[in-house]
């Protein structure tokens, strides 16, 4: 047993249009790691995260989960024991109430129903979602719904939590819940995002993407403090980070 | 305006109805229709609206609930009554130009009107007592048998599950996009009627876009939660017939006997 619970080597993707997201990228992520994913809009981030689930299978290369390498007969575990919150929630919700989309998965395992009801509820209370299992998602407000998208996944007990953009269109409210959450979760986690401050409270570790590449792998706040790396990267120091001029005593 | 439809909703109870097998009530909504179009003669439907009426008490669902439920099928309510009241042969009561209400045009068009008011009322009656995912397993349980000859139950039940959740969804994307396109100068309530069915295609391109792009991403959602078909996934709830479904089943075979008989040796 290899002690990496993600090991990818070398892979590469290419649309069937020919865009190339992904060129040669390799991978280590160790039991109980928080790592975000960094780098401009179309750097490959939502690319890379799809082939965590196999959602897509790389061109060349190898992704490892595990114990087991991905492909199609592994598939079915491996989804189980990864846990991926789409980008937009409001695909992810599909079912007529918030209950039935959060038992989706537990049902599709094959779990008996009282196992799955508790699960759902379980996953529910960890999210504090349970006033709303018997509404519709579609009318739940943007950070209800990632929350909902979040219990869903929860609900199959993963070992690995992907999310893509987690904080996208939260209000500042929602989105420091959404952290204080995230915080709570003893999971393996794999963030997606732009949103650096949210980096800064989550993960000790971040990698840096541009054109399907890993330009940088290392500490956070020594890739933050790196200003040529970040600009590099088409990234932005994050706010609190930035030594305001005109409050002066900046954080270091 | 699009919130206050109610109909194909879902109002969560305890009544007799509530109570009953989806199968029930699906089998029962079928007997129902299918008396509908026996129905004849005004004695006929008299049962029919008395029946319909004890439904909707027994139901308990509150009546105003009820009668919003074909608000946004008036137009089809008035347009069977127009089209019978003038296009039936008979006696002249009115003319008006080329158009002629005649006194059995009159008659049919009511009678129609009223046959499918009744079936809207039931339908809905069905919707609202039966939440969605219990409505979808009467439907995959009932037509299970089939699958031996490679029906595929389980898909087609879990597409009407999902159909009707993002019916509401699709119908905002309309809405946002008919904006977007008005705000730059469309026009979708004037002009001719050729003219208003032009100015509907570039609002259809990108809502066929949008629904398919959607359809992708749920496909990859439901895979990504281990969604494999019907094969291995456990049901929610065991459907089971109790005694109440005997009586159910009882009073639609008697209601559907009663307008057979007053069809045809009355
Ligand atoms: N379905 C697709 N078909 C073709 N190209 C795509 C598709 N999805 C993404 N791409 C391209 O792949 C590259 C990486 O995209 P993506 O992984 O979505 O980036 P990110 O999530 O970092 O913004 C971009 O150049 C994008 O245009
Ligand atoms: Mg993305």
């Amino acid at each position: 047993m290899s002690h990496h619970i993600i090991e990818i080597k070398d892979i590469e993707y290419m649309y069937p249009d020919k865009t190339k997201a992904l060129d040669g990228l390799s991978l280590r992520i160790l039991h109980g790691e928080a790592v975000a994913i960094v780098g401009a809009n179309g750097a490959g981030k939502s690319t890379l995260l799809s082939h965590l689930i196999g959602v897509l299978i790389p061109s060349s290369g190898t992704v490892r989960i595990g114990d087991y390498p991905l492909n199609k007969e592994t598939l079915t575990h491996i989804r189980r024991s990864v846990g991926m919150v789409f980008q937009n929630s409001d695909d992810q919700l599909f079912m007529p109430t918030v209950f039935d989309d959060v038992a989706f998965g537990p049902l599709n395992m094959g779990l008996p129903p009282e196992e799955a009801t508790q699960r759902a509820l379980d996953a529910l209370k960890t999210v504090d979602a349970v006033h709303l299992k018997d509404r519709p998602p579609y009318k739940l407000s943007g950070g209800q719904k990632r929350s909902v998208a979040i219990a869903s996944v929860l609900s199959m007990l993963p070992d690995i939590l992907v999310m893509d953009e987690p904080s996208a269109g939260l209000d500042p409210y929602c989105r420091r819940q959404l952290i204080t959450l995230l915080q709570s979760f003893k999971h393996t986690k794999i963030i997606a995002t732009h949103d650096l401050d949210l980096v800064i409270d989550l993960c000790e570790r971040t990698v840096v993407l541009s054109n399907g590449k890993i330009i940088a792998d290392g500490p956070t706040l020594q890739i933050f403090n790196d200003d040529v790396l970040l600009q590099k990267g088409r990234l932005e120091k994050p706010l609190r980070m930035q030594g305001c001029p005109i409050c002066k005593p900046a954080i270091r | 305006m699009l919130n206050n439809i109610t109909f194909g909703q879902y109002f969560p109870g305890n009544s007799f109805l509530h109570r009953l097998d989806p199968r029930t009530k699906i089998v029962g909504t079928l007997l129902f229709i299918s008396s509908i179009f026996l129905a004849e003669k005004v004695t006929a439907y008299v049962v029919i609206l008395v029946f319909t009426l004890l439904a909707i008490a027994v139901s308990r669902i509150p009546p105003r609930f009820v009668f919003r439920s074909f608000r946004p099928l008036w137009i089809i309510l008035v347009f069977t009554l127009g089209i019978h009241m003038f296009s039936t042969p008979g006696l002249v009561l009115y003319a008006w130009g080329p158009l002629t209400l005649t006194q059995e045009g009159l008659r049919q068009g009511i009678l129609m009107s009223a046959r499918l008011l009744f079936l809207i009322i039931m339908s809905s009656l069905l919707t609202f007592t039966t939440s969605p995912i219990v409505l979808t397993d009467g439907i995959e349980r009932l037509l299970s048998p089939f699958r031996k000859i490679g029906f595929p139950a389980h898909e087609l039940a879990m597409m009407m599950t999902i159909a009707l959740r993002f019916i509401p969804t699709l119908l905002e994307e309309t809405d946002r996009i008919m904006k977007a396109q008005m705000a730059r100068g469309a026009d979708f309530s004037s002009g001719t009627i050729v003219r208003r069915a032009q100015n509907m295609i570039p609002l259809l391109i990108p809502l066929f876009i949008s629904a398919f792009r959607r359809a992708d991403e749920l496909a990859t959602a439901m895979e990504a939660r281990c969604y494999r078909g019907g094969e291995n996934r456990t049901r929610m709830k065991e459907l089971a017939l109790s005694w109440l479904d005997g009586i159910a089943a009882c009073v639609f075979s008697l209601l559907l006997f009663l307008l057979a008989y007053l069809r045809w040796w009355h």
